[in-house]
């Protein structure tokens, strides 16, 4: 399947776009974790990475469609 | 009114919008740039946020704190982008009918801001940058 993904913070530079299409092998949340995980190992170096699909934090079994807002949210630090 | 907002912040205004006559205390709460982090002399900060889910997030702590404490007025505004010490980065204000649950209820809305919103800084120093607690 393939997704495309928003960046913020340090997601954004590791990635290198404001938003970046993935092919992904696999349609849950725990699939584009993996995929990311190998392709950009510096993700795998952060205190958390949640994802969120259409505006929520997203379990890993949450199912994705190419229509969803996906985001990658690296450790948040507001305030 | 929950507002992420790129101009500063009119303390005052948010204030208003969380006054309440029904109100025996408003307590708020308002975060600043420090000027200094481990020792090293901060030159400036950069915010950025999720708006859209950075608003969706802090109204679910807003929805969660009203179940806790008797919320009669509320009102949130986060900067973003640059922030140099000493300039506001964050208001919150609530009001409520006593001052006890007006002081946990904003306490509440902040912590929970800081760990659960879609916001971010980074720390500019005199020899480099870093985003804050993106590692550990």
């Amino acid at each position: 399947m393939k997704y495309k993904i928003k960046t913020f913070g340090i997601a954004r530079d590791i990635l290198g776009a404001k938003e970046v299409g993935l092919e992904v092998n696999g349609n849950q949340v725990a699939d584009l974790r993996k995929h990311l995980s190998v392709h950009y190992p510096a993700l795998n170096d952060l205190n958390s990475l949640l994802i969120a699909v259409n505006l929520s934090y997203a379990g890993d079994d949450t199912q994705l469609k190419e229509s969803d807002e996906i985001v990658l949210i690296p450790p948040v630090s507001g305030g | 009114m929950i507002k992420i907002t790129d101009k500063p912040i009119d303390i005052q205004k948010v204030i208003e919008s969380a006054t309440a006559l029904g109100a025996g205390g408003l307590n708020a709460f308002i975060g600043t740039v420090r000027n200094i982090t481990n020792d090293k002399p901060v030159r400036w900060l950069e915010y950025e946020s999720y708006e859209s889910m950075a608003v969706a997030e802090i109204k679910k702590i807003v929805d969660e704190a009203s179940g806790r404490w008797n919320l009669l007025g509320h009102a949130i505004s986060h900067r973003v982008g640059t922030l140099k010490p000493g300039e506001i980065a964050v208001v919150v204000a609530v009001s409520t009918p006593h001052r006890k649950e007006s002081f946990e209820a904003c306490q509440f809305i902040v912590d929970e801001l800081k760990a659960k919103a879609p916001i971010w800084k980074k720390e500019v120093f005199e020899d480099g940058e870093q985003w804050v607690s993106a590692h550990p």
